[in-house]
């Protein structure tokens, strides 16, 4: 059966032939439409749109976004703020760059419907560093919007006014993690909170109430607002809604972002048929399927998953449907969409080596099992590679990433944990292998990952 | 009020001032304006001066250790003056897997450094960076502020000679 077509929803106008970013092309697609409507609704009937929408946050956790929404205390009598979180650093993942270049008044509107559905008069784009070009083609596009009076003071002739500004990261992955990235908005390190029992949508930041979205999750709104929450929970699978873009890289013929309904394309269908499949002459040995966080799975394993009359329903890797709660039940996850191949070239010490060197200098250091241990990790894997190996050290690994997860203020101590945890474990023989050998012996062809 | 000390070391262009108090109105506190003040410095200088800590301290009315902390955390911040042209290499995972290491190592054979380091004329810094975030078409590059995709070795001599030439046309 072959792969069923992309569904391009929000990636729709992303590489169409003469699309241009400014305003009047996007007017001339029907731009700010949706926000035009979305003032005439009531605030209230909107989140109920995206609450019956089933829309989960694209940044990874998979939160509801309308939960998400309902959550922010309205009787505090205090500002309430809306974070767009474009800080997308997780390695594998790169849509971001697309939906800002390409089509920036997309996000602008839904920021803008978001804003008016939860009484937002200040919103914040809190975008990466590295995406210099980024931040001036947004600058520019809130700019017109502003000219246009879609964004400002009286939107659309009514009462309703809200602020959007730019704001720049500077390279700190730990931006990502929505505490974290409230306290660099603040103009501090970016130490994540302690939560609970304090979540943003209560106090966040300045201590007010705050959302935090992501920019995907965000620019779905005012597509929700255009066909309605019931039509958009027909997208996708049940409790998996609507499209996410895949951002597949690594050893793949085709890589690149395609836009698909949630779990209704698996990942066999998407490496296979839609990237082409394996380089020449290789065969896929492993892949990371939700940003490089993700556990990673390893080609000819099999799950027995449960059908819902209690029968077991065996899935091979290429069989897990592209979605949140499948990819959760295989012991991984959907997280940020980022799918990363590594074919049978690939030493998976010397992969693990590399993604230990990034969380390493990524750990922003305020608990010490993640600020100590992500270094031990980067120190064993790097001396596993360099030829110092010992035969303890697969264990040590193993150890070490056990006493981070759960044992941290935020996710990154997961986040650090889950790769080491999963290389260990499914490629443990490569990591036996290598006291006998004391150096790897990396295939033929394949270039240094550390 | 604590006086503006260093005013005149500082030596920033009239636009860049404009630039950082437009950007301190944008937040109702001053404080959250310090990443785009130190961004707006270090555009304007190449790199954030010692004296950067004292001045933006005083101007956005915070210790000077607020600053400091900032400075010292984000990668992108630099202290020390680098190269006319910054070249950053992603070393990540996806870029690695298509041959990121192979590319600065190209870059520093080309410019005759190391990663971290500057070359001996001033000309280019090589930096390894974490992932920027295009996967999709790795091994990617940054010179400045412009990306470059899909950069094997041949491509990244092309760059090199690119930015040789450019070097040249200006003495």
């Amino acid at each position: 059966m072959p792969a069923p077509a992309q569904r391009r929803i929000i990636f729709r106008h992303v590489d169409e032939p003469g699309y241009t970013n400014d305003l009047a092309c996007y007017l001339r697609h029907g731009g700010y439409a949706m926000l035009r409507k979305a003032l005439a609704l009531a605030p209230a009937a909107i989140i109920d749109e995206v609450k019956r929408s089933g829309l989960r946050g694209r940044g990874g956790a998979g939160f509801g976004c309308g939960l998400k929404w309902t959550l922010v205390d309205r009787r505090s009598g205090k500002p309430i703020y809306l974070i767009v979180n474009a800080d997308e650093s997780e390695p594998g993942t790169f849509k971001d760059r697309h939906l800002i270049h390409q089509d920036p008044h997309q996000l602008i509107e839904s920021i803008m419907i978001t804003c008016w559905a939860n009484g937002v008069q200040q919103a914040y784009i809190y975008i990466r560093g590295e995406f210099p070009e980024g931040a001036r083609i947004l600058e520019r596009a809130i700019g017109e919007a502003r000219a246009a009076g879609f964004v400002g003071p009286n939107i659309g002739g009514s009462n309703y006014g809200c602020e959007i500004y730019v704001h720049r990261g500077a390279g700190a992955y730990i931006c990502g993690e929505e505490t974290g990235l409230i306290e660099s908005l603040e103009g501090k390190r970016p130490y994540p909170r302690i939560k609970p029992p304090f979540f943003p949508a209560v106090l966040g930041l300045y201590q007010c109430p705050t959302i935090v979205n992501n920019v995907e999750t965000l620019c779905h709104v005012k597509h929700i607002v255009e066909i309605g929450g019931g039509e958009f929970a027909k997208i996708g699978t049940p409790n998996n809604t609507g499209t996410r873009i895949y951002c597949v890289s690594g050893h793949v013929r085709r890589p690149g972002c395609y836009e698909f309904e949630v779990g209704r394309i698996t990942l066999g269908e998407l490496l296979h048929e839609v990237c082409g499949g394996p380089l020449p002459g290789r065969r896929f040995k492993a892949v990371i399927p939700g940003g490089s966080s993700a556990k990673v799975l390893r080609f000819g394993d099999t799950f027995t998953l449960k059908n819902r009359d209690g029968s077991p329903r065996p899935l091979a890797v290429e069989d897990i449907p592209m979605d949140f709660d499948t990819m959760a039940a295989c012991g991984t996850m959907g997280g940020s969409g980022g799918v990363i191949v590594m074919d049978d070239s690939v030493n998976m010490v010397e992969a693990l080596a590399n993604l230990n060197a990034f969380y390493a200098h990524e750990s922003c250091g305020q608990c010490t099992p993640c600020r100590e241990g992500s270094l031990w990790m980067k120190k064993i894997t790097h001396r596993l590679v360099h030829g110092q190996a010992r035969a303890e050290d697969g264990a040590l690994l193993k150890s070490v990433a056990d006493q981070i997860a759960g044992r941290t203020v935020c996710a990154f101590g997961e986040a650090c944990a889950w790769p080491t945890q999963s290389f260990v474990a499914k490629f443990g023989e490569e990591f036996q292998a290598y006291p006998e050998t004391k150096r790897s012996p990396r295939p033929e062809g394949a270039g240094a990952l550390v | 009020m604590r006086r503006l000390r260093g005013n005149f070391l500082m030596n920033l262009k009239p636009e860049t001032l404009q630039q950082i108090d437009e950007a301190i109105t944008r937040y109702p506190v001053k404080r959250s304006a310090i990443l785009m003040v130190l961004h707006a410095i270090q555009e304007d200088r190449g790199y954030l001066p010692p004296e950067t800590v004292e001045w933006v301290a005083a101007k956005l009315e915070l210790p000077p250790i607020n600053v400091y902390e900032v400075v010292t955390f984000y990668p992108m911040f630099r202290r020390k003056p680098i190269g006319r042209r910054h070249i950053k290499v992603c070393r990540t995972l996806s870029c690695a897997l298509l041959g990121g290491y192979k590319t600065c190592e190209t870059f520093e054979r080309e410019f005759n450094t190391r990663r971290g380091e500057t070359s001996a004329d001033g000309e280019v810094t090589i930096e390894f960076v974490e992932c920027l975030a295009s996967c999709g078409t790795a091994p990617v590059v940054m010179v400045d502020d412009t990306l470059h995709e899909n950069v094997d070795s041949a491509k990244a001599r092309q760059i090199a000679e690119l930015i040789r030439q450019e070097a040249a046309g200006r003495t």
